[in-house]
């Protein structure tokens, strides 16, 4: 290739670019957070809801993945900027870029996933994560046979300790005599990412008599459940059925819907008239939290278990029963 | 051995580097022809991104800024010898010196409270480089060895210090506290609008100043003197009664300090507070960019330049080219840091000779240095 048709080709290009910056597409975006897109956990649950939304509707959203912190303002104005509509983005890091940018576009709508921003174009979602817990809580106390349950966190964060906490309501509710093990894998974002580790502190967990151990771990929760499978005992998944990944051991999943949350947010956040914006929390009464129970894990759950906890569930709904939320007050009464 | 001499210098410093870098975008392009994308769009969109509009040369200069601060510190420990592959971990721990200042004196002005967090995190980022320093010199470890196990000792203890010390109860993600506005570094949109929301500050004055007092410091003092003279030969500094253990502890300290200047562009000018792994390995780009730029200044700011433009431009091919995933850009980026870095005297051989072929005199002059006898 000559010197003049490369110039040619730059300089088209450029204009091109240059175009393709300023064209508004009415696509919407998701964001990832750090862990990137097939995390196994918290972001591919983002990236299966727009992929769900996407095979119901046929439409195309765009996304990205992070390289660093500096990138979250940069990537938000960026896909406003383009007319991207609505924005979505999963976890807890983006506050701070968000409250920055969301006055900035007025007329797009964003929505973000685990934490509150407060401003007019914003929906925050919130999971009521201590009550589904608090049902895997009940059902694994009742499952236990030596009276202690255990418990493997991912990272030392507040919204962990809300999983703990609940779990813990749970099973002192089902057996008031119950015996908790709790640990978490570290205090890093790598943390959720460290299936060894998390794999460890289950097996020490067995040792000290645990027979069900619950992972919120994300990624690093799949070391728990093949521990437990091990030492042929049970353990708890959650965020996603996890049921089918070791049959037979594990009891059941503590379901976050983050999927079902992205795909409605993509159709309702899409249109003015559906858009939400303010906090929706999405707990036991819309089907946000839940257990899960299929084939996988049929014969593990007596008659009795299902029928306490559907018990427990139809309470806490009525207000009956009122479980304890950490992030309120960061303490977690026993 | 062959009859071969030095390249200009000219040739030395901007051909050979040029000709490095058009390889590697080379071996790029085909790359992004393996996964079925165009490599001159990609190239366009890389030089728009990076160059075409404020907010993208914005963004290529803050990157520039984190890799000048690593790259002169890799330098200045090079000259006299030593390889500080720690400027990870001295810019980590500098981030304590330059939160606690900010967040102190969040109150009262920036120009308070910037000088004092720079001499702060200068003082801590010394400090790590300090301490292999004095391995070095007093007991022998090596520098090398020692500065990369700093680096994990860094991120253990800022793991600490961060979730059990600076951060607030109620928030999730491991971070300090925000500094307020008093205490942050102004950002360069504040005086142009022409770079938009791009998060360049004045940090970057800290850059240029670190720059020209680099070269000062290595050129014209009797400090650089002794310090290159450390560098060339040990046993010929310490026979001209130079002290070698107390030149390399000083030299490790400068280093460690340049690094942790690093935290005042991210700290106090972009995060505004302390977030786990802000360093995000500009340290060790600080490696290539100081071996791109042959430890002299101008090099390492051009290579800086480079590099920020690769980082941001990078990020832009996001964007515009969603079939290029965010591993594709580090592939590229390493491909310019191995063929200019590692590899970076491929082309010399091939120069050397194509150079005497095109002047006879300097031929006739090469050939009778190489045959000439060693005086006895």
């Amino acid at each position: 290739m000559n010197f003049s048709t490369l110039t040619k080709a730059l300089s088209g290009g450029l204009a091109l670019s240059a175009i393709l910056t300023g064209v508004a597409l009415a696509d919407p975006a998701v964001i990832y957070d750090l862990g990137g897109k097939f995390d196994k956990s918290f972001n591919e649950a983002a990236y299966n809801g727009a992929e769900a939304w996407k095979a119901a509707t046929g439409g195309s959203f765009l996304d990205l993945e992070l390289q660093n912190d500096a990138q979250r303002e940069q990537a938000l104005r960026r896909f406003a900027g383009q007319g991207a509509n609505p924005i979505v983005m999963a976890g807890f890091s983006w506050t701070a870029a968000l409250t920055a940018v969301a006055p900035e576009f007025p007329d797009t709508n964003f929505v973000v996933i685990d934490t509150v921003v407060d401003a007019p174009n914003v929906q925050s979602i919130l999971f009521d994560e201590h009550t589904g817990s608090f049902l895997v809580g009940v059902l694994a106390a009742m499952k236990s046979e030596t009276g202690t349950v255990g418990f493997v966190g991912g990272m030392d964060v507040p919204l962990i300790h809300k999983f703990y906490c609940g779990y813990a309501q749970g099973a002192k509710a089902a057996n008031p005599d119950i015996k908790l093990i709790e640990n978490y894998t570290g205090t890093t974002p790598a943390a959720w990412n460290d299936p060894v580790t998390a794999g460890e502190l289950a097996k020490a967990a067995v040792d000290a008599g645990a027979d069900v151990v619950y992972a919120a771990a994300g990624g690093s929760g799949l070391g728990v459940l093949q521990a437990m499978k091990d030492a042929g005992k049970f353990s708890i998944g959650v965020d996603s059925n996890q049921n089918y990944l070791q049959p037979g051991s594990v009891l059941t999943s503590m379901l976050k819907r983050v999927d079902v949350a992205v795909q409605n947010a993509l159709t309702e956040a899409a249109d003015d008239a559906t858009f939400k914006p303010g906090l929706t929390v999405l707990g036991l009464a819309n089907d946000g939290v839940g257990y899960a129970v299929d084939d996988n894990n049929k014969d593990l759950l007596t008659p009795e278990m299902i029928a306490a906890a559907e018990d427990y569930k139809a309470k806490i709904i009525a207000g009956e029963v009122t479980v304890h939320d950490y992030t309120t007050d960061s303490a977690c009464p026993l | 051995m062959s009859a071969s001499r030095p390249l200009p210098r000219w040739a030395d410093i901007a051909l050979l580097p040029a000709l490095n870098l058009l390889l590697a975008f080379l071996v790029s392009g085909l790359v992004v022809l393996l996964v079925g994308e165009n490599p001159f769009h990609a190239i366009q969109v890389i030089l728009y991104g990076a160059f075409g509009y404020g907010d993208g040369f914005g963004y290529t200069l803050y990157y520039a800024t984190n890799f000048i601060f690593t790259g002169l510190a890799v330098a200045v420990a090079a000259h006299a010898g030593l390889f500080n592959i720690g400027g990870d971990g001295q810019a980590y721990v500098a981030g304590l010196g330059a939160v606690v200042v900010a967040l102190a004196l969040d109150q009262t002005h920036w120009l308070i409270a910037m000088p004092l967090a720079v001499i702060a995190a200068g003082a801590v980022g010394g400090f790590w480089a300090f301490v292999p320093g004095w391995l070095q010199a007093k007991r022998g470890s090596h520098v090398v060895i020692t500065t990369i196990m700093f680096n994990f000792i860094a991120s253990a203890l800022m793991v600490y210090m961060v979730n059990r010390v600076l951060k607030p109860a109620s928030t999730m993600a491991p971070e300090s506290e925000t500094i307020e506005v008093a205490g942050r570094v102004p950002q360069l949109r504040q005086f142009f609008s022409f770079f938009g929301y791009s998060p360049v500050n004045l940090s970057i004055v800290i850059a240029i100043a670190a720059l020209i007092g680099v070269y000062i410091l290595i050129w014209h003092t009797k400090f650089g003197y002794a310090m290159r003279v450390l560098g060339a030969n040990p046993t010929a500094s310490r026979y001209a009664g130079i002290s070698n253990s107390k030149m390399i502890m000083i030299t490790m300290t400068i280093s460690g300090a340049l690094a942790g200047m690093v935290a005042i562009n991210e700290v106090m000018g972009v995060q505004n507070r302390l977030v786990l792994d802000f360093v995000a390995g500009a340290g060790f780009v600080g490696i290539a960019v100081a071996l791109m730029g042959r430890n002299h200044p101008i090099g390492i700011a051009l290579a800086a330049i480079l590099f920020g433009a690769l980082y941001q431009g990078g990020q832009e091919l996001q964007f515009v080219i969603p079939g290029i995933t965010r591993e594709m850009i580090v592939v590229i980026q390493a491909l310019v840091i191995l063929f200019t870095g590692a590899m970076e005297g491929l082309f010399r051989p091939s120069l050397e000779r194509a150079f005497m072929l095109l002047s006879p005199e300097q031929k006739s002059e090469a050939i009778a240095v190489s045959t000439a006898k060693p005086e006895s």
